[in-house]
């Protein structure tokens, strides 16, 4: 990394807004548009059913195991490999009669020699209950960011942030129903996650754009907020990279169950980082934030000059 | 300037002295165990051990020790093979007043757990094991008090031939008076001697008086049946053979049972579930069961029931004894090899068999296997409760001679069958039919599995990091990895201070930690640098370097603590370890990537003169 001067931005992000913004429209509305026409593979946490990991001592016979499940009489079957060509999920969606007992004439009925890798069965009433709990789980996250950054900052910063978060968990949603790659428990825990550290990346750039207002005679935002992007790009990077790497760590070594998990914290870091930059910026420079709005924090800056 | 006096530095050293201490048993590995409890109120003592080991000593079984812990007797083996058969020999040897369970025992050692340090505990996604979450059916616990209610409604207003009629009517019992005195009177006295039940309809005309459970008694009703219910399982899973099972309400209506280790879930469900008892009745030998099966019509005092294979019998409806007074019961094979179950009565019961079999010589004696199931159906989209009772009779044997308290039953279809019904029998039966409506099973090839993945994600993430940041920024970036280092202790020592129980996500949290406690030397770091080009001071810069990326690290990692604290409070299991772990690893970061990365910059830097930075 070169040595810059303190004054002159490298990059101007501010100018190249409007480019990011009709990306960020473009991703948002394949998002939405995905979500809608073609929802989410919700896994059987939300949707209930039944779920069976076997594994075999050689490769396994998918066809065999289909047959054996449709002269059986089982609706709304999905056999496939999982992991590697002796590992095979068997998952059914909630039967006529749902019992947990569905899953042991399953195995029972597949053979004694399998080894019972994985059983998850799901209730329909309990699946209803997670998606509630989840739904509210991530209202009530935003909420809660909402409240500390509006208190912390002001209302625009918080607007800000909180646009940001939206964009990120849209596009995150947009790219598992795009690709339909299974959303169960993990995934939705992946994405409260995401919230949090976006958020943290946000924080940090409007720390500096504050700290920049405040410091400088100038009123004008657009150098100010482009001066604390700059400030703050190595460390956006950094983060974003050592953070990514331990993603990739896990999502290639971590195995199947918790794949998922890391891919959506993957998708959601690259977003994060993307949005913090040119998001949450444009969105407080459109709210018109100026000079005047960061005096009630001032106090509190120089209270915290004053301490030794 | 950059200096910190010699008790911060002490303290500093203090505590990470306790992190790695308390970390430490994570680094002992565990042993192969088995663990014998005493049943029931009974405590092993001395001779039990010294039984034990002339039994292993015997069959020549190797062990690496025995010994007590807690109230258990521990034996600890090298491998897996030794510790089957020294279960099946010991399950042979001891009587039920045993609880024998296959575990794995932590082998930290002595000097070490005498100053209280434990490992980690593994969730059941790593050890393998089943994990239930069981609904009581409320609905049948107020039917049944229900009836209750409406016994004692009757016994009460007989007395004084009070009441007209009683009949039960959805949720209401209705009495029907002949007069308006009477009803007056009725009231007066149901609210001194049922005050359980409440007036719901009472209309000044109408010679009825509608009557409901009151709220209070429903939610006695129900807690009390929970707590049943609770202790029924408890007993069950003692009867399993499972070491440290959880079992404990969930809610209102929910029992939460965790078996780590369980290899035979099927049977594990068979036995959770069951809500099965027996009763024992006389055959009615004076009508003719086919003229009742085809009018349909039962004469008085008897009841019409079914053998397995459908063939009808007319039994009295007076029960001799139920499973209630059961207090043993085990299986075993009689003298014509069929399966069979040894009964042991209570006094009650023991005393109503004597009277019955000392009467009716010569007569058939049914015992009837009655079995409540309630299940899940899906109509139109809806989920609806369904409730099966099954009454079957098992046998029905002509009585030979007088008995009481002890007999068998035989009759049934296996081996397997006969050990089940045994161990119901002798667990007693649960309050309220229960259904399972969440299963998590994980096997112990997974579990293992999942732990190797786990652990290696966490070191390659971590190594890359270390090498990353080393590279990045020389000097500084060895003190960042330093303080990543001893934040990854932090971790692992707090986990198992508080007993926290580590899972799958658990570690994915603690991986996400390491690439996100680097945040905070990197937000250090970025501003040293900053104020280097700005100052020729490099003291200065340090220090301002700090100082400045403080608030920022401050905000950003409360912001992730608010989002980690809202996935504790609304995550179940899996969640809940991701957001615990997260939620340490931030604050521990906090103090490992400022403070202690501040004290060894200092001591590095701090009070003399540099010429240039390593960053």
């Amino acid at each position: 990394m070169s040595i810059r001067s303190l004054n002159i931005p490298v990059i101007d992000f501010v100018s190249k807004r409007k480019y990011a913004m009709i990306f960020s429209a473009i991703l948002l509305i394949v998002s939405i548009a995905s979500i809608g026409f073609q929802g989410l593979k919700f896994g059987i946490d939300f949707t209930g059913g039944t779920l069976i990991e076997l594994g075999y001592d050689k490769t396994a016979d998918l066809e065999d195991i289909r047959s054996k499940l449709e002269s059986a009489n089982y609706s709304g079957t999905n056999v496939q490999y999982f992991g590697s060509d002796t590992e095979v999920l068997i998952q059914l969606e909630p039967q006529a009669v749902t019992s947990a007992k569905l899953s042991s004439s399953i195995i029972r009925m597949l053979g004694e020699d399998v080894d019972v890798r994985r059983v998850e069965f799901v209730g329909p009433k309990v699946g209803e209950e997670l998606t509630n709990d989840g739904g509210l789980a991530m209202l009530y996250a935003l909420i809660g960011i909402l409240i500390y950054v509006a208190f912390r900052f002001e209302y625009r910063f918080a607007l800000g942030s909180i646009a940001a978060l939206v964009h990120d968990v849209i596009i995150t949603l947009g790219v598992f129903s795009l690709l339909q790659i299974e959303f169960d428990l993990t995934v939705l825990a992946a994405i409260l996650a995401v919230i949090g550290y976006s958020l943290n990346d946000t924080i940090v750039v409007f720390d500096r754009i504050r700290e920049n207002f405040l410091a400088t005679r100038h009123i004008e935002p657009k150098p100010i907020i482009n001066e604390a992007l700059n400030q703050t790009l190595s460390r956006t990077l950094m983060t974003s990279f050592t953070t990514l790497i331990v993603l990739l760590a896990l999502f290639y070594l971590g195995g199947e169950v918790i794949h998922s998990f890391a891919g959506a914290l993957l998708i959601g870091v690259i977003i994060g980082t993307y949005s913090s930059i040119y998001v949450a910026s444009s969105m407080i420079l459109a709210l018109g934030i100026s000079k005047e709005d960061m005096l009630p924090s001032e106090k509190e800056q120089k209270e915290i000059d004053a301490r030794p | 300037m950059n200096h910190y006096a010699a008790w911060k530095n002490t303290l500093i050293v203090f505590f990470l002295f306790i992190s790695t201490l308390y970390a430490l048993p994570n680094l002992y590995g565990s042993d192969l165990a088995i663990q014998i409890t005493g049943a029931g109120d009974y405590i092993v003592d001395d001779n039990d051990l010294e039984t034990i080991n002339n039994e292993l000593l015997e069959n020549n079984i190797a062990f690496k020790s025995l010994g007590f812990q807690d109230k258990n007797i521990l034996i600890r083996f090298s491998d897996s093979q030794s510790q089957l058969s020294s279960k099946a020999l010991l399950k042979e040897k001891l009587s039920r007043n045993y609880v024998i369970a296959l575990n794995l025992a932590p082998s930290v050692p002595q000097w070490l757990e005498g100053l209280g340090g434990k490992a980690m505990s593994l969730g059941l996604d790593l050890r393998g094991g089943v994990h239930f979450l069981l609904e009581v059916d409320m609905d049948a616990v107020i039917s049944m008090s229900m009836d209750r209610y409406y016994n004692e409604l009757r016994t009460t207003l007989r007395k004084d031939k009070l009441y007209k009629k009683i009949r039960k009517e959805d949720n209401l019992l209705i009495v029907s008076f002949k007069s308006e005195e009477l009803k007056n009177q009725a009231k007066k006295i149901i609210k001194k001697d049922l005050p359980d039940l409440a007036i719901a309809e009472d209309t000044e005309q109408e010679l009825e008086l509608g009557l409901e459970i009151s709220s209070t008694a429903k939610t006695t009703a129900k807690s009390s049946a929970l707590k049943q219910n609770i202790t029924t399982l408890r007993n069950r899973v003692n009867e399993l053979g499972v070491a440290e099972p959880i079992i404990q309400q969930q809610g209102t209506e929910r029992i939460v049972v965790q078996l780590p280790g369980v290899q035979d879930t099927a049977r594990a469900k068979e036995i959770l579930g069951a809500v099965a008892t027996v009763e024992f009745r006389l055959v009615d030998e004076k009508n003719d069961v086919q003229t009742a099966v085809n009018s349909g019509k039962t004469p008085a005092g008897s009841k019409l029931y079914k053998f397995k294979d459908g063939r009808p019998l007319l039994l009295k409806t007076n029960v001799i004894t139920a499973g209630e007074n059961i207090v043993d019961a085990s299986s075993s094979m009689d003298e014509n090899n069929q399966p069979s179950v040894s009964i042991v009565l209570d006094g009650s019961g023991g005393r109503s068999m004597l009277d019955t079999t000392k009467e009716f010589i010569g007569y058939r004696m049914a015992v009837v296997f009655i079995e409540n199931q309630v299940e899940t159906l899906i109509v139109d989209g809806v989920a609806t409760k369904k409730r099966t009772k099954t009454q079957d009779i098992i046998n029905a044997a002509t009585i030979q001679g007088t008995f009481s308290n002890r007999f068998q039953i035989t009759g049934l279809d296996s081996a397997r069958e006969a050990t089940n019904l045994a161990l119901l029998l002798r667990a007693g039966s649960l309050s309220a039919p229960v259904e399972i409506i969440e299963e998590r099973t994980i096997g112990p090839s997974l579990g293992a599995d999942n732990i190797q993945k786990g652990l290696i994600s966490v070191l390659v993430g971590f190594a890359l990091v270390l090498v990353f940041m080393g590279w990045r920024y020389r000097v500084f970036g060895l003190v960042a990895n330093l303080a990543l280092t001893l934040n990854l202790i932090t971790i692992v020592s707090i986990l198992s201070m508080i007993q926290a129980t580590l899972t799958l996500p658990g570690i994915a949290g603690i991986v996400l930690t390491v690439g996100m406690a680097v945040d905070a030397n990197v937000l250090i770091f970025e501003r040293v640098k900053e104020e280097l080009r700005a100052t020729k001071n490099i003291q200065k810069a340090i220090s301002a370097g700090y100082e400045k990326a403080l608030l920022t690290i401050a905000d950003a990692n409360i912001t992730t603590l608010i989002a980690s604290l809202v996935l504790f409070s609304f995550g179940t299991g899996a969640i809940k370890g991701f957001a615990v772990t997260l939620s340490i690893g931030i604050i521990t970061s906090m103090f490992t990537a400022i403070i202690v990365s501040r004290a060894v910059i200092n001591l590095i830097y701090g009070g003399k003169k540099v010429e240039e930075l390593s960053i």
